[in-house]
């Protein structure tokens, strides 16, 4: 356990190989070879560390590798607050050793499918893209390791920039590099909470350590029906958890970040990154569960984001886009647990929802590599035929994120549903409609990728299916359709594709079982192993629900029934009479166009703050230019304005007088420089004859007068 | 105060950029030129490295003092010495001269001689400022560094360069000359109180001046660093001068020049005037705060590269100078911290704005677009230097925007939240500023064949984003050599306040006085124990 | 018959005269030159004769000195002389006007 600061440093040496040398020097074999070693390297090292922590008595572990900042005495007029002093120090938990394993074991995977979905890039790019997902492993795990907030700001703010980066991965196209700004801007928004609630803590416990400001937290009062530092501490964090994970009003960057490479999307901003608000929120249960009002916030936030953003995904037509929406949606059931104090089944939800989702996502890779880039779900249908292995994922991913048992999903998301139930009944009531409608879009996804009709562009079907049967053979014989020249139709994608689906699947199948309810007479491991991390104090007993089974089992057939209704009505629509849903969007006209537009909210800050930052920063260089720099400038003005006033009288006056003088000695210079014959001896003489006139003079006063 | 060197480092230091000037004088050939400058501000950056390791972070001493007579009569000396805060300035300068002197290997073909030996001379005025501990020294030095910046500019500058040099050295000289009076209000309080006419401000640091006269000395002393720094309304003068300098011209006022009015803040204002300076806070952070909220937006209104570099300045600078007028050691820590790392970053953009231009001969943000497909290891570079200077963690800039709003936090929260907002606004237009130039496709014919970065442009970049780096990573020796720096003005600034070697010098001491990291209750002791006795 | 210090007076008197005529009259600037080594010596015989006579040495010194300053003059006058023939190509005195009006 004690080098678990080498798990982050791992795909850090990764990247920093990759960006250093990789992107002039090495060939593709080897920039894949470093970054899905150094991934490898750091999974074996969080399995190890993680198995060790299962076997420790004391399950939290710190590891101070250096100072970062020294201590720096903090003092107000009031007194002494502390010193500021930050150490970059790794906490191993059972919170962050849950994290790692996700991040290391899903992002291993994702090395592995990349190195043949980016197979198609130039050598450059191959290595940049390798160079920059090992970047985000390195900070991912810095932010689910660090001991203190500041050094989970680190990775915080690094998994943003490797965001923006990934996003804006091929720069030429405007909406990629749009669509970067935008999820590193919006992110910074969010930031900027974190970073107050930061300051908040610091000002508030004299720490910034994880341990510390819990145990100060706890001894501290409930804030109850009042709204004290706790609260505004709690806030603040969760502006930032908003921007990061995507919640009302911040959600906008997350389906724009689809721009970036699908691997990216499954690995960033669905199974890691975007859960790390979550994570933060969880990371900070004691604090939270001392502040209810802000716990109220964050329950209403999460269930309308996982409410809207659910609408919305019902009519998305992008493949990409209907599973952005779908994991803002499951965010906000991430939310809506924490909320409602559940963080276990929050963070349960986290790990199995990082299984199915970037699954799904990967799946979508899939079929989207093999229809050639083509991201419309119009265009494609029947696809069960061509890529078996993708459609009997993704459709175990679909069961999963549904809700179907005994898929992971199913415990987990029930889990959320009964302690929300507990909690508040129409928050309850909401997360049950948005399930239902998860179901929905899902198999309307699933429907209409692999059911139905194939609607794609058409290719020579004769010689292509030779050629697609040799593509499947060959891993890496994928060159010849770089650039789409060369397109032999639809066809399954090669063993290094599909290896990592076929292992999400079996995770997003088998995930849940960690965490079975009690009512199915099996022990719920996760949630007590993870207790501790939301606790201040040793470890709790875990808590047995109080309500009686009946009801648990009441809520869950409930639920069951709510994702089959939704399952089988995505099939009366997409599958059966596919016409309908036409019909439904014509009829419901103005609905359907404010879902497609996803409630105008990007037209509504295009509108306001982004046209209000704009226009002020335009307005403020006219006034920059015309009246600061104006009364400079006129300054300037003023003092020539004078000088050219004394000019006048001095030309005019004081040098006339002068020149006055000139002119006068020029005239009688005429008469006087007769004398000047310029020829020493005429001096000479008028000198001796000067001599001899003084000493004339000189006799004559002596002796005469 | 002592000279653990045993011998005169620091004129060493200031001399050895004269003397390649001097040099320079004799030489006609253009390459033996470039040669010579180039090696003689490398020199000076070695000559300046000892600072680094001989200077003893423990002591609260004047180091490395060197003192003479110089004009006796009104009791101005030859008295230099550095601490921690001067020492890296220093550094930042010999460092910042060396690579503007190679940037300008091929950016300059004309007047080669002149040029060389103006930037030389710079280089020794800004040295020469930093080390001097007699205020009319300083003043003399501060005033000598004008003069080649004005030709610098004057001489190399593009279009408007004229309108800029004349704009940059009058708005100086009229900070500087009111700073004038207030330096000889100084002198003769100093000499009402004492009876000895001196400018040696290690005995200004212990003067009481009253609260009135404190009060108009500061006024003087604002103008004429807040011009230099420049903050907000006094700024317009840097757009001009920066947009219109040379290359290096840019560099060196970006990195080092504006460090001069912050330094004097902290040198002069401060200690010499603390009850003026705990006066002015509120009128001075709202001005900050403007300034770094102004300065963001003009900027991202810029289609200009250069200029809107320049005003990321305002706002960077605004940055420094609401963490100095936090009055908190963390604060003040962080300030003088992020004047290094916009020296760093603000240098690096503008030698990284110099590369295209010498390529294209534009700074029409318009005319770029798509240079990462041209020239990728620029493009790298420029993210690097662009994280840093948005205070992306783990690089340098995050250090100080950390430590410099924590430290205005403490003292209210309100300024702290308006000052953040600086970090959403500055990600905004760097990152416009980054997509417009770096990313899309290249549009413009011209720029189909740019060259990526050479040898020797990667030898100006390598020695800033190592130090990014280091710094993000491991700012610890730099913020070592400042303790006790900040300590002598936080002493002076804060009646509570504890130098912290005192602590750690005498134990017996330490007994009696607060512990650092204790709780708050040890400190609100304080009084019951002073009462006592 | 003894020689009295006025005989060397007369000398003295002699040649300064001669050299002053020798100042005014001549055209040639070289025998200008010589006329006022002549009054320069007409000095230095005064200065040696006073010297003896009044029995103190401060008049000999003051001769060395002189005709050290004599023979700088000389040289720093020749060389201005050679400067100047070598772009008139001429000695004469009335030709050298090049500094008039």
């Amino acid at each position: 356990m004690d080098l678990i600061w080498l798990i982050p440093l791992l795909p850090g040496i990764g990247a920093a190989l990759n960006g250093l040398l990789g992107v002039r020097y090495f060939s593709k074999r080897v920039a894949a070879g470093v970054a899905c070693v150094t991934m490898g390297g750091a999974l074996l090292l969080s399995i190890g560390a993680f198995y060790q922590l299962l076997g420790a008595e004391h399950r939290e572990h710190v590891v101070t590798v250096a100072q970062w900042i020294p201590p720096i005495p903090l003092a107000t007029a009031s007194g002494e607050i502390g010193a500021f002093e930050v150490p970059w120090a790794f906490r191993l938990d059972p919170l962050s050793g849950m994290m790692i394993l996700i991040v290391t074991g899903i992002g291993f995977l994702i090395h592995l499918y990349s190195v043949a979905y980016m197979d198609h890039e130039s050598r450059g790019a191959y290595a940049r893209f390798f160079c920059y997902l090992n970047l985000f492993c390195f900070f991912m795990l810095m932010l689910v390791l660090g001991s203190t907030f500041l050094v989970m700001f680190v990775g915080w703010e690094g998994v943003g920039l490797c965001s923006y980066l990934l996003i804006g991965f091929w720069y030429h196209k405007q909406s990629a590099s749009d669509a970067g700004k935008k999820a590193f801007i919006v992110n910074r928004v969010g930031d900027w909470g974190f970073m107050l609630g930061i300051f908040l803590i610091f000002f508030t416990f004299g720490t910034l350590d994880f341990r510390a400001v819990a145990e100060a937290a706890a001894e501290m009062p409930v804030e109850v029906g009042g709204f004290g530092v706790l609260s505004a501490i709690c806030l603040l964090l969760f502006v930032g958890a908003v921007g990061k994970s995507a919640q009302i009003p911040l959600h906008i960057w997350l389906p724009d970040a689809m721009e970036g490479p699908t691997p990216v999307s499954a690995l960033i901003h669905a199974a890691t990154m975007v859960t790390a608000g979550v994570y933060m929120v969880g990371r900070n249960a004691v604090l939270f569960s001392h502040a209810p009002m802000v716990m109220q916030v964050v329950a209403w936030v999460g269930v309308l984001t996982a409410l809207l953003a659910a609408t919305i995904g019902l009519v998305q037509t992008d493949i990409k886009k209907v599973l952005a929406y779908s994991t803002v949606s499951q965010l906000g059931y991430m939310f809506l647990a924490t909320g409602v104090g559940a963080f276990g089944a929050a963070a349960f939800h986290l790990m199995t929802h990082a299984f199915f989702k970037a699954l799904l996502f990967l799946g979508s890779g899939s079929v989207i590599h093999a229809m050639n880039d083509e991201q419309d779900l119009r265009r494609m249908g029947n696809m069960r035929l061509y890529m078996p292995v993708t459609f009997i994922t993704m459709f175990v991913g679909s069961l999963a994120i549904a809700g179907v048992p005994p898929f992971s999903g199913f415990f987990s998301k029930d889990e959320i549903l009964y302690r929300t139930y507990l909690n508040n009944k129409l928050l309850w009531g909401l997360a049950v409609v948005t399930a239902g409608m998860t179901a929905f879009y899902m198999f309307r996804l699933i429907f209409m990728t692999f059911f139905g009709e194939y609607r794609g562009p058409s290719w020579g079907h004769q010689e292509g299916e030779d050629h697609a049967e040799a593509h499947a053979a060959a891993d890496d014989g994928h060159d010849a359709d770089a650039q789409g020249h060369a397109w032999h139709g639809p066809h399954e994608s090669p063993g290094l594709m599909t290896g990592p689906l076929w292992m999400l699947a079996v995770g997003a199948s088998v995930a849940g079982l960690v965490g079975i309810p009690a009512a199915f007479g099996f022990r719920n491991l996760i949630e007590p192993f993870l207790e501790p991390s939301f606790t201040a104090g040793a470890a709790h007993e875990a808590t047995e629900h109080a309500e009686s089974h009946l009801l648990e089992w009441g809520l869950m057939g409930f639920s069951v029934l709510i994702a089959i209704a939704g399952i089988a009505l995505a099939y009366h629509f997409y599958v059966r009479r596919p016409e309908r849903s036409e019909q439904l969007a014509k009829h419901w006209a103005g609905a359907h166009r404010w879902l497609t537009n996803k409630y105008y909210v990007d037209e509504l800050y295009g509108a306001t703050a982004i046209k209000g930052t704009i226009g002020s920063a335009r307005g403020l260089w006219t006034v920059d230019r015309h009246v600061v720099d104006g009364a400079v400038n006129g300054a300037g003005w003023l003092t020539r304005a004078c000088a050219w006033v004394s000019h006048v009288f001095d030309k005019y006056l004081v040098d006339g007088m002068f020149n006055l003088l000139a002119w006068v000695c020029t005239e009688g210079s005429y008469v006087f420089r007769r004398v000047q014959t310029g020829l020493i001896q005429n001096y000479a003489v008028a000198t001796l004859f000067g001599v001899f006139a003084f000493v004339t003079m000189y006799l004559i006063a002596r002796y005469v007068g | 105060m002592s000279n653990t060197a045993n011998f005169p480092l620091l004129s060493l230091i200031m001399f050895t950029p004269l003397v390649g000037a001097g040099v320079l004088l004799f030489v006609s050939k253009p390459n033996a030129i470039r040669w010579i400058a180039n090696g003689f501000a490398m020199l000076g950056f070695l000559v300046s490295l000892p600072l680094w390791f001989w200077l003893d972070t423990t002591s609260p001493d004047w180091q490395f003092v060197e003192r003479h007579e110089w004009i006796p009569s009104i009791g101005a000396e030859y008295f230099i010495g550095v601490d921690g805060f001067s020492v890296l300035l220093i550094l930042l300068a010999t460092l910042m001269g060396a690579i503007a002197v190679l940037s300008s290997w091929t950016a300059i073909t004309e007047r080669l001689k002149e040029y060389y030996i103006f930037l030389l001379v710079l280089q020794a005025g800004m040295i020469g400022a930093f080390v001097s501990l007699d205020f009319l020294l300083f003043f003399v030095f501060w005033e000598v560094m004008l003069v080649p910046m004005y030709f610098l500019i004057g001489i190399w500058g593009s279009a408007n360069r004229l309108y800029s040099a004349i704009k940059f050295f009058l708005f100086t000289l009229v900070g500087s000359v009111i700073m004038l009076l207030g330096i000889l209000a100084v002198y003769f309080y100093n000499h009402e109180v004492t009876g000895v006419y001196t400018f040696d401000i290690t005995r200004f640091h212990e003067l009481n001046m009253p609260i009135e006269l404190q009060t108009w000395v500061f006024l003087a002393f604002f103008l004429g660093f807040a011009v230099k720094v420049p903050m907000f309304p006094f700024h317009t003068w840097l757009p001009d001068a920066h947009t219109d300098a040379p290359t290096a011209g840019s560099v060196i006022l970006a990195a080092v020049l504006l460090k001069m009015g912050t330094y004097g803040f902290i040198r002069f204002s401060l200690p010499i005037l603390p009850e003026a300076t705990r006066n002015a806070v509120p009128w001075v952070v709202a001005l900050c705060i403007i300034g770094i909220i102004y300065g963001a937006l003009v900027a991202m209104a810029q289609t200009d590269w250069k200029r809107l570099v320049a005003y990321s300045s305002v706002s960077h600078m605004g940055l420094v100078m609401l963490g100095l007028f936090a009055l908190t050691p963390v604060g003040i820590t962080g300030s003088i911290l992020q004047q290094i790392n916009h020296g760093i970053a603000t240098g690096g953009l503008f030698l990284l704005v110099g590369v295209v231009y010498e390529r294209r001969h534009t700074r029409e943000i318009s005319e770029y677009g798509g240079l990462a497909k041209v020239m990728p290891a620029y493009a790298a570079v420029f993210l690097v230097l662009t994280m840093s200077s948005i205070g992306l963690p783990t690089l340098n800039g995050f250090i100080g925007e950390v430590l410099i709003l924590q430290g205005i936090f403490v003292v209210n929260k309100v300024w702290a939240g308006f000052a953040a907002t600086g970090i959403v606004l500055s990600a905004a237009y760097m990152l416009w500023l980054y997509q417009r130039t770096m990313w899309g496709t290249v549009d413009n014919p011209k720029n189909e064949h740019l060259p990526d970065l050479n040898l020797r442009e990667w030898a100006t970049f390598a020695p800033l984003l190592i130090l990014a780096v280091w710094i993000g990573l491991y700012p610890k020796p730099f913020l070592d050599r400042l303790e006790t720096s900040v300590d002598r003005v936080m002493a002076r600034v804060s009646s509570v306040y504890p130098p912290r070697n005192v602590l750690h010098d005498d134990g017996q001491d330490a007994a009696e006085l607060p512990a650092l990291d204790g709780d708050v209750s040890d400190v609100i002791e304080i009084p019951v124990r002073g009462g006592a006795r | 018959m003894e020689i009295t210090p006025a005989h060397y007076a007369l000398l003295s008197a002699a040649l300064f005269i001669i050299g002053v005529v020798g100042v005014l009259v001549r055209r040639n600037i070289i025998i200008i030159f010589m006329s006022i080594e002549l009054i320069l010596n007409a000095v230095n015989i005064n200065l040696v004769a006073n010297a003896r006579h009044l029995e103190n040495l401060v008049g000999q010194v003051f001769v060395v000195f002189v005709i050290a300053v004599a023979a700088a003059e000389a040289a720093v006058g020749l060389g201005i002389l050679l400067a100047f023939f070598r772009n008139k190509e001429t000695v004469n005195i009335d030709e050298m006007n090049v500094m008039r009006w």
